[in-house]
This record gives C-alpha cells, structure tokens and sequence, in this order.
C-alpha cells in the first residue's frame, strides 16, 4: 500500500494528520496493522486526557499481540473514535482511514520533527534490512 | 461437548462418592449450604468416556513429537511419576511433625544440594510454585537486597529485547522502570547499549541465556562485570537451563539470582497449566533474603529453615512447601541421570537442535541467525516465503498438525517476523527428528503446488482452522444451566 504524503510519521507507526482548525488526528499504519495481524480490540484515551510525546496512549490488541500506541506529539485529547471500538478490523481494512483520537498539539513544534512520507518509506526499506 | 450436558438428575458416580454421610454438626448454621453445590450428575461411564474422548482430542508429549521453542516439551519418565506417587508421600500430611516425614524432607534436601551444584549458587529455595512466581521472588530479592543497604535510588531494571515477556512484567510488578536494550545482528545483547543504560539508578539485569533466540550469549562474563561495576544485581532466567545444564553454571557466570523451571529442564509434567515448580538460586549476598521454607540437615535430623534463622526473608510463597509432588518427580529425575546425565541433558539438547537446524536449512528454509550455532532451539523465518506465496508462518504451523506434529511456537520471539521457534528437546530420536523434516519438506513443496492445501489448514483435525478474532471477541468461558 502507498503511504499516503499528507500525513506525517513516528517510528514507531502512528500517522498524524494535521486539520484545519489545528488539531492533529492520530491513527496507527498500515504497516502496522499488517505486522498485528487481525485486530481485536482497540482501547482509546478519554477526552481531556494529556499525554507527552512518547506516551502510552491507546492500546491496539490483534490475535497476535497487544501493541502500545505512542502519542506521536504531545498534547490534549479532545474526540475520541468511540465507533472503532465496536469495529477494531477496520484499521485491518483501512488503517490510514481508522483514527483513534484527535489531539489539541500543546507544542506545535514537535510536528516538524516527524516523518514525512519518505522519511517513514525508508524507515520501512531499514526495517526490511 | 461439557461434562455438564453429559448430566441428567440423580446420576451418580459412585466411585467419586463419599462412603459416610459428612458430619456438619460443628458447623455454625449460617456456613451451611442451603442448595447442592452445582456438580454434573454424571455416572461413572460416562464420566470415563468423557474425558478419554478428550484426551484422544489432546496433541500431548505422549502422543506427538512437541517442538514448542522455548517451553521444553519433554518426555516425563513414568518413573518419576511412579516413585513421587508411593502412598507414603501423597498420604503424608503438610503439618505431620518432622520425625515423621525424615524420607521426604531428606529428598527436598538434596535436590536443594544438586540444584545447587548444577546451578553454581550459594543457595537454593525450592518454594516457588512457577515460574513466574520464581521470577518475581527474584526481582523482591533484589529489590529487598539494595533497601536493606539504605540504598532506595536504584528505580531501573535492564531488559534486553530478546528477553521472555515475563521478564519486564516481573520489573514492573516488583516497583521498577524497565529499561529496554537491543540485540546486535548476531542475536547478542548489545554490549554499547548496555554501558549507556547502567547506572546508579541500575537495579538489575535480567538475562535469559541462552536467549529466545535460540543462542548463548557470547559476552555474559563482560555483561556481569559491567552490571556489577554499576552496583546493580543479575538475573538469570533459567527457562533455556537445559541448554548448558552440567555444562556451565550461571553462578560462574556472575549471576546473584537464578530461577529454575522444574517442569522444563528437569522433566516434571508440564502445560494444562501445570502444576509448575521453580526454585531459585542465589548468590552469597542474596543468602539473607531467600524465601522459606527450606530443608536444612543438622546433627542427623533434617529440619524446616523459617525466619527464625532467616530474619531478612522475603517470606512464605504458600502455606506449605511449594508444589511438593513436582519437587519429588524432579528429585528422581535427578537421581536417575546422575551426573553423567546431567551432562548427557545439554549436549543432546543441544545437539538435537543442531541437527534439525541442519536439515531444515539443507531442505530450503530461512534460519534466523545462520551464522550462530543453535542453542537448543532455532528459529527458521518464512518471510520471504510469505512474500512470494502468502503462506505465512501459521499456515505452516496448522499444516503440521494435519502431519501428526505439534506446531513448534509461532511470532515469538518478535524480533524476527514470520517466525518459528523450534526445540525439539533432548529426549526425541533421530528417526522423530528425520520424520519431522520430511513432514516440513513436504509442507514446502506443498507450498508451491497446493497453497490452498496449506492456507487452509488444518484438514484432519477435530476442529479446523479456528475464527481467532471471533474467539477473542466473543469469549465463551461459563457454563450456566438452562433454568
């Protein structure tokens, strides 16, 4: 699958995308859906929870493993994606289109250290070895 | 089907029954029952049918070769089923005085004495009831040993990634921050990694060696120095002792604490949820934390050790003395190999390992790390298989069962995508060995002429292949009656 290029990167396999009104969403990629394998359940944060960079955020469990998600930046979470919790296997169908929560950025900053596209590309092509 | 919906009223088992009516009359009215307890009304026959039915259902080390990496799924000799099973010992009560039960306690005793030998440690306390349980003793003590020197700074355990899942779990229950290290290409614990995360704040060090990726770790003694130079404590994770057991002692190695799994590497029955057994071991400095009870031998009688000899210990992990039925299988397990045995144990293992790493590399598959020697087990990665053909590494492990084998583990350990982890165990044959390559052959060559064959597997099975995602959904644990 592409990766999408408006959207930014972690290394550790969330996507941002930045919206109009300032608030960033957060999902996990693709690729780290397919390395999970069929997910099962997904467990999100609460509105109003406020994470570092870095931080346990959201748990996304598969049959195979349960995975941490990190919060690519840090900030306040202000909507949540309750209905995935219902439908974990769409991040399965779609992990580029299944977001998990929204974030009000505390310091903005921090985006111009994620991945771009590319950068996120060649992590994957180093990853493979 | 449930042995509840075998039930029909008034059934009863009359062998299971008791012969007297009980006599309650000691016992406060409101502790009293006032319905049956909700048992299945089953008969005897159909009590026996039931659970044979289910045994043949069962894949078991009885039955199949049990390659599972990293859970040593060996044979248990009858025998030290026979012998830990006398009536002497079952019939023994926990509280009977000690003049009574000098044979057992004498028994306890010196499977302390031979762990210790085997292990290189300064003690040894058979009480742990797993090995997580085992593990968590260790990291108390650890953490007991630094409080008792006013030393209340050390917050950090050191995980390398190759390290068993229990490992960090047991940090954090214990009060600690992990600290992840990486592995190096060569499945080594990255020596720079580790000097950068030491530190006043190090409490320990947890190693499994040989590590779940199936090899020794080349730089423990250079590891052990550069912890202990930290003033932080090792942690040995004897979950692969059978790989070095008689060959090399992890006290030599450095380590202050060891856990051992009795029902792997000393054969006592294992999986079903045990019941599991591993005594740990520990160094000189941990002697004052180590938990009771344990055996003792003075002026000709042997003696329970409780805190009144050892004030500084962690404690009690059960009322009595652990799983004592499991120690006495392991005790005649080590009395019948000797200490030839003892030997012969780790060069099988590992020669066993070897052997079907050999075969399976000569018959296609990707080993992991093919440049290291195996431990007692490897691990071969269908990732590019998986590239070309879709199959993946659970394609495999179902199309084996429809072969008569058990699934060697499977995406464990993580590092190594699409993986296998084998272990084939130092008590199988050449001739088992032999017929488990021709079956992964075969599967190979099925591979690229039936891959629906494969993905569709498992065909011989009394259930196919499972809706995995359904069952951790939907989870269906209870049986309730139907009013």
């Amino acid at each position: 699958m592409s990766i999408p290029t408006d959207l930014k990167y972690t290394k550790s396999h969330e996507w941002v995308k930045t919206e109009a009104d300032g608030t960033v969403t957060v999902g996990i990629t693709d690729h780290a859906q397919e390395l999970l394998g069929d997910m099962v359940f997904v467990e999100l944060p609460q509105v109003g929870d406020t994470f570092t960079q870095k931080q346990e955020c959201a748990v996304a469990e598969s049959v195979k493993a349960a995975a941490d998600v990190y919060c690519p930046i840090s900030g306040e979470v202000v909507e949540v994606n309750t209905p995935l919790v219902d439908s974990p296997e769409n991040i399965n169908q779609d992990a580029f289109n299944s977001w998990l929560f929204k974030l009000k950025p505390s310091n903005s900053d921090e985006l111009g250290g994620l991945l771009d596209a590319e950068g996120y590309q060649t992590l994957l092509d180093s990853e493979e070895h | 089907m449930l042995i509840f919906e075998h039930a029909r009223p008034g059934r009863r088992n009359y062998s299971q029954a008791p012969e007297n009516a009980a006599d309650t009359s000691g016992i406060p009215e409101q502790y009293l029952r006032k319905k049956q307890p909700l048992l299945p009304e089953v008969s005897e026959m159909d009590t026996v049918r039931h659970y044979t039915r289910l045994s043949q259902k069962n894949f078991s080390i009885d039955t199949e070769f049990y390659p599972l990496g990293s859970c040593t799924m060996k044979y248990n000799p009858r025998a030290c089923n026979a012998l830990a099973m006398l009536p002497q010992y079952i019939g023994r009560h926990p509280l009977a005085p000690e003049d009574t039960g000098q044979g057992f306690m004498a028994c306890l005793h010196d499977l302390q004495e031979i762990l210790k030998d085997v292990t290189g440690m300064a003690g040894i306390s058979l009480a742990p009831m797993a090995g997580a349980q085992g593990e968590l003793i260790g990291v108390m003590m650890i953490r007991a040993y630094h409080e008792s020197r006013g030393d209340f700074e050390r917050t950090e355990i050191i995980v390398p990634d190759a390290a068993h899942g229990t490992n960090p779990a047991t940090a954090v229950m214990c009060g600690f921050k992990v600290v992840e290290i990486a592995t190096d290409k060569k499945g080594n614990v990255d020596i720079d990694a580790l000097k950068a995360a030491v530190g006043p704040q190090t409490a320990g060090l947890m190693l499994t060696n040989p590590s779940t990726l199936g090899v020794f770790e080349e730089n423990v003694t250079e590891m052990s120095r550069i912890v202990h130079e930290a003033g932080g404590l090792l942690y040995y994770d004897g979950a692969n002792l059978n790989a070095v057991l008689g060959k090399v002692k992890p006290g030599d190695m450095g380590f202050d604490v060891i856990h051992i799994n009795l029902h792997k590497t000393f054969s006592t029955p294992h999986g079903g949820g045990g019941p599991g057994s591993a005594p740990v071991g520990v160094s000189k400095r941990l002697l004052p934390f180590i938990p009771i009870p344990f055996v003792k031998f003075e002026n000709g009688q042997y003696d329970w050790v409780t805190e009144k000899e050892v004030p500084q210990t962690i404690g009690r992990l059960s009322a009595h003395m652990g799983n004592a039925g499991v120690l006495l299988r392991a005790y005649v397990y080590v009395r019948l190999l000797g200490r030839d045995g003892m030997h012969r144990i780790a060069e099988f293992a590992t020669l066993n390992a070897n052997y079907l790493m050999a075969e399976l590399k000569k018959a296609g598959f990707e080993i992991a790390y093919p440049t290291r020697r195996a431990s007692h087990e490897f691990i071969v990665t269908l990732k590019n298989v998986k590239e070309k053909t879709g199959i993946t590494a659970m394609n495999l492990a179902k199309r084996l069962l429809d072969k008569g084998f058990h699934a060697p583990t499977t995406y464990f350990p993580i590092l190594v995508p699409e993986c296998l982890l084998i272990e084939p165990a130092e008590t199988e044959s050449k001739q088992t060995l032999d017929a488990f390559v021709t079956a992964m052959k075969e599967i190979l060559a099925e591979i690229q002429e039936q891959p629906d064959l494969v993905k569709n597997a498992p065909h011989t099975m009394p259930l196919r292949k499972l809706d995995d995602v359904k069952a951790a959904r939907e989870l269906d644990l209870c049986w309730k009656p139907e009013d």
